[in-house]
């Protein structure tokens, strides 16, 4: 055969469109929420109530996103499944929370400016300390366990229980019950229907830190590092980037954000408790398992799924709540068993 | 003459249970294409594994430009000019070809006139720039492949089976452009099956034989002794 | 003896004399610690020997973490609480609620193995999870059918309850039905951990280790990774719903709290991993020590906190119901300081 040396290649680029089909194979899962936003609008059939139900849907589903967000990406990136991310969600409620009771003048004040800032201190600390926590975890317990599904989870399960139990000893074996900072309690009318103020902010709050995350992960280069890692972190490195410091880093900002989620759902609730974390990561686990493991998109989609399907119920079946996430995740399972948007891996 | 680009000496290396590669002993000139034959499965992907730093030599000793570099991690490695095309090309398939270039730039921006040139030797990477990397053809992966390879001013390039699978029309755009790269002065060491590439590009040529290098010597002796190739390679003669 | 054992002995002089010392006081335990407590360890003990043993078929054997393993316990548990309360009491309705349970439980691990095992066994821990958590919050809620947190308290054969008494004395001890009902427990015990020992040493367990060590390979030549791990779920969850059955008998009473909580699960845990995975017995040497400290050593930590009252922290730190606290950081040092366990580290230093 001839090597040519010079010379245009002798093949015909041709555009590779997605078939109308595989475009709506990509999209469907975000179809999924306005069909069951409307399934719920036909079975509740009162506007003002399903109004309600919806936004209280989206409010749990962002703060259970902003829990999960961190974990998918870990799993991502690093093949490691944490089963101590719980942990950070409940420290981070216990940090929070106490900042804003020794900030009592402040959250009692009816001032939106001073609440807000309590609420910020309280955000502040609960994710510095997350943040280290989360730090010192990967560094302790997780690094020695690389690559061995089996003894990560044995071994991050018994760091959710010490760090659980270090609640309890810091904070007394209790539950703690709190009050929201003045203005953030009480409801707002909101297109004919009454919402609780703290439900939209959460909304805000979880869909401003969605559109950031993708930002970050779209347009910056760390980001292009965390998404190419996650498909195949091995050529990465080969590129000349440490994945390693990629991924320590993403670790601390996933233990963050569980924290501010703490944080959030604590202030939700009303009342938080050492278990709360451990509570949280089996929807946590639903949400990345629908929304298919090491993807930020999916989980965001998933964790509404399970906000709405869950707050709807509850109307409609208060018995079944709980367990309609199962159902949920099942029926997605058998749709699609990698998940709703599984992330390509190379290997 | 001067200090090899590249030296192995003694380099084993096992993969999991499995001892792949028994002592590889390499001495690579600088600013030439090392061809690194053999038939399939005698350990020339794990040279270039355990070069790049994937699999880590257990024993034996891998200086690139004068520095030893068995120990280091592979991001340093990287960094010290050392251009991977995996086997299997590493494409980022959710990245478009323009964030696939942009990581591959590691130290800064992809220079305008870089990518002028890389779109002058791979036009299709032109076409789907801003096409995400997993719906172009097997081919034009390939292409990206080495144009990230292309990205920036490497020491030296570690090519594994460029032409692998792909159509004669884009095999040659393959050669082409290795051989502008080879134009420029860059030290290649490349592992391929189709010989007549091999032959048209290379300067050297090592044999390996059941994890170790059995022949080295100048590709075109290798090139042009159909008994020595029909020994080392098991090539049948005709169409040579 | 050796053949009893599926040709697989302890293989190290101190564990056989570990087990043999456990066996003996098993088997004549009212005998050899009178008082009710004692009855009550002792009985313990055999359950929960069953429960781990089958718990390892799964981690140990398979290599798969799962969380659901008190989900299928107190299947079998519920089963016999359910049958009792409904068909009144006799030996009809513990052998229908044992037999229901047990369906239950291997009806529910095929569905969520093929679920989750089908695509990666890291699923397998996360859904497990979530699956035994709805079901301890469904059974808590259906409180018509369960009895809610409170449980359900029934009858068991008259035969086996404490107020039937023998007028014979053996060895100077009164035979009661709590005694009688001891050796029942004791017997199928022994039965369905030998039966175990047979499973893993059989042609199927000796699949299942080759998966475990590289289920790629064993994909290759050309086993069928999936349908042989999920019948390791169900012959778990079978195993650990019989011994929610005996433990529903033994007990006489069924409530979340006692099968289906999380804590018993990581007791399971503890259990397998300190006593040595892989290992059906160190499965049971390590439920016997989970068990004895749990009912002796809990005690010695309120002593220890009352003594340290004048130090806050450490005195919070050894609080009784911290007991959690200590078995995380033994777990977590087990997996890593000695992940094959005391049966392990027993059979190395015996083959040295």
């Amino acid at each position: 055969m001839s090597v040519q040396s010079e010379g245009a290649p002798a093949h015909r680029p041709t555009f590779a469109a997605l078939s109308a089909r595989d475009k709506l194979a990509k999209s469907a899962p975000f179809l999924l929420l306005p069909v069951l936003a409307l399934v719920g609008l036909a079975l509740i059939g009162t506007w003002p109530t399903w109004l309600t139900l919806t936004v209280s849907g989206l409010a749990m589903g962002m703060m259970i996103f902003v829990m999960a967000s961190g974990l998918t990406l870990v799993f991502g990136l690093m093949d490691v499944i944490n089963f101590g991310h719980g942990a950070f969600i409940s420290v981070g409620a216990f940090v929070g929370i106490s900042v804003l009771a020794g900030l009592g003048d402040w959250t009692g004040a009816a001032s939106l400016a001073l609440n807000i800032g309590a609420v910020l201190a309280a955000v502040i600390a609960a994710m510095a300390v997350t943040g280290a926590l989360g730090w010192g975890f990967e560094r302790v317990l997780v690094r020695p366990v690389y690559g061995a599904h089996l003894r990560q989870i044995l071994v991050t399960v018994g760091g959710l229980i010490v760090i659980e139990q270090m609640i309890h000893v810091v904070w007394g074996p209790d539950e703690i019950f709190l009050t929201r900072p003045e203005m953030l309690k009480g409801v707002t009318l909101f297109a004919g229907a009454a919402v609780e103020t703290y439900r939209l902010l959460a909304v805000v709050v979880g869909l401003v830190l969605f559109v950031a995350m993708r930002m970050v992960l779209r347009r910056t280069k760390i980001g292009l590092i965390v998404r190419a890692g996650v498909q195949n972190g091995e050529m990465v490195e080969a590129l000349g980037y440490r994945l390693r410091l990629v991924f320590v880093g993403t670790f601390v900002a996933g233990s963050a954000l569980a924290g501010l989620g703490g944080v959030m759902w604590g202030l939700y609730q009303e009342v938080i408790t050492a278990g709360m974390g451990e509570e949280m990561m089996i929807l946590v686990f639903v949400v990345v398992i629908i929304g298919g493991l090491g993807s930020v998109e999916g989980a965001f989609i998933g964790a509404l799924l399970v906000g709405l399907l869950q707050n709807y119920v509850a109307f409609l079946a208060p018995k079944l709540a709980l367990v309609s996430n199962i159902g949920l995740m099942t029926a997605i399972l058998m749709w699609r068993p990698e998940g709703m948007l599984p992330v390509v891996r190379a290997k | 003459m001067s200090e090899p680009i590249l030296k192995l000496e003694g380099i084993e290396t096992d993969i999991g249970r499995y001892h792949i590669l028994s002592g590889v002993d390499l001495e690579m000139p600088r600013g030439q294409v090392t061809m690194l034959l053999g038939r399939n499965g005698v350990g020339k992907t794990t040279t270039l594994r355990s070069v790049i730093g994937h699999w880590r030599a257990k024993s034996g000793r891998i200086l690139f430009d004068g520095q030893d570099i068995t120990r280091m991690p592979t991001p340093a490695i990287a960094r010290m000019g050392l251009g991977f095309v995996p086997e299997d090309m590493g494409i980022f398939s959710d990245l478009t070809v323009e964030e696939n270039m942009t990581l591959a730039a590691a130290s800064g921006p992809l220079s305008p006139k870089r990518r002028d040139r890389i779109f002058a030797a791979f036009p299709p990477l032109a076409t789907f720039w801003r096409a995400p990397a997993g719906t172009l053809s097997g081919g034009q992966k390939q292409m990206l492949s080495i144009a990230r390879a292309m990205a920036e001013e490497r020491r030296l390039y570690l090519i594994d089976e460029p032409t692998k699978g792909l159509a004669p029309a884009i095999v040659s755009t393959m050669a082409a452009a290795l051989r502008e790269l080879k134009r420029e002065g860059a030290s290649i060491l490349l592992v391929e099956q189709n010989f007549a590439v091999a032959r048209a590009l290379g300067d050297r040529a090592a044999v390996m034989e059941g994890g170790r290098i059995v022949w080295t010597g100048a590709m075109a002796e290798l090139a042009t002794d159909a008994k020595l190739q029909s020994r080392l390679l098991g090539l049948s003669v005709e169409g040579v | 003896m050796i053949r009893l054992f599926s040709g697989d002995g302890p293989r190290s002089t101190i564990l056989a004399l570990i087990l043999i010392v456990i066996g003996l006081a098993l088997a004549f335990a009212p005998f050899l610690f009178p008082g009710v407590r004692a009855l009550e360890t002792a009985a313990r003990i055999c359950i929960f020997v069953v429960l781990a043993a089958s718990y390892d078929l799964l981690l140990g054997y398979t290599g798969i973490v799962s969380f659901a393993h008190t989900m299928f316990f107190g299947l079998g548990a519920y089963g016999v609480a359910l049958a009792s309360t409904h068909m009144g009491r006799g030996f009809t309705a513990l052998g229908v609620g044992t037999l229901a349970g047990l369906a239950a439980a291997v009806a529910l691990a095929l569905v969520i193995g093929l679920f989750s095992l089908r695509v990666r066994a890291i699923f397998f821990a996360m859904i497990t999870l979530a699956v035994a958590s709805a079901v301890t919050v469904l059974a808590s809620q259906l409180s018509a059918v369960t009895g809610g947190e409170d449980g359900l308290v029934y009858q068991i054969p008259r035969a086996l309850g404490p107020a039937m008494r023998l007028d014979r004395e053996i060895a100077g001890v009164t035979i009661t039905g709590k005694i009688l009902n001891y050796y029942v427990v004791f017997a199928i015990s022994l039965v369905l951990f030998l039966l175990m020992l047979r499973i893993v040493n059989s042609p199927f367990g000796r699949v299942l280790q080759a998966i475990r060590e590289n289920d790629f390979r064993a994909e290759a030549i050309g086993y069928r990774v999936v349908r042989y791990r999920v019948t390791a779920t169900c012959l778990s969850a079978g195993f650990a719903a019989l011994a929610g059955s005996l433990w529903a008998i033994w007990l006489r009473y069924v409530g979340p709290g006692t099968t289906l909580s999380f804590e018993i699960m990581l007791d399971i845990l503890l259990m397998v991993v300190i006593g040595g995975m892989g290992t059906i017995w160190g499965a049971a040497l390590g439920a016997t020590l989970m068990v004895l400290a749990q009912s002796y050593l809990q005690n010695l930590m309120a002593l220890a906190a009352g003594a340290t009252e004048a130090l806050p922290i450490l005195s919070r730190l050894l609080d009784p119901d911290r007991w959690l606290l200590w078995l995380g950081v033994l777990f977590i040092l087990s997996v890593y300081f000695f992940p094959t366990g005391i049966v392990g580290r027993l059979r190395a230093r015996a083959a040295r």
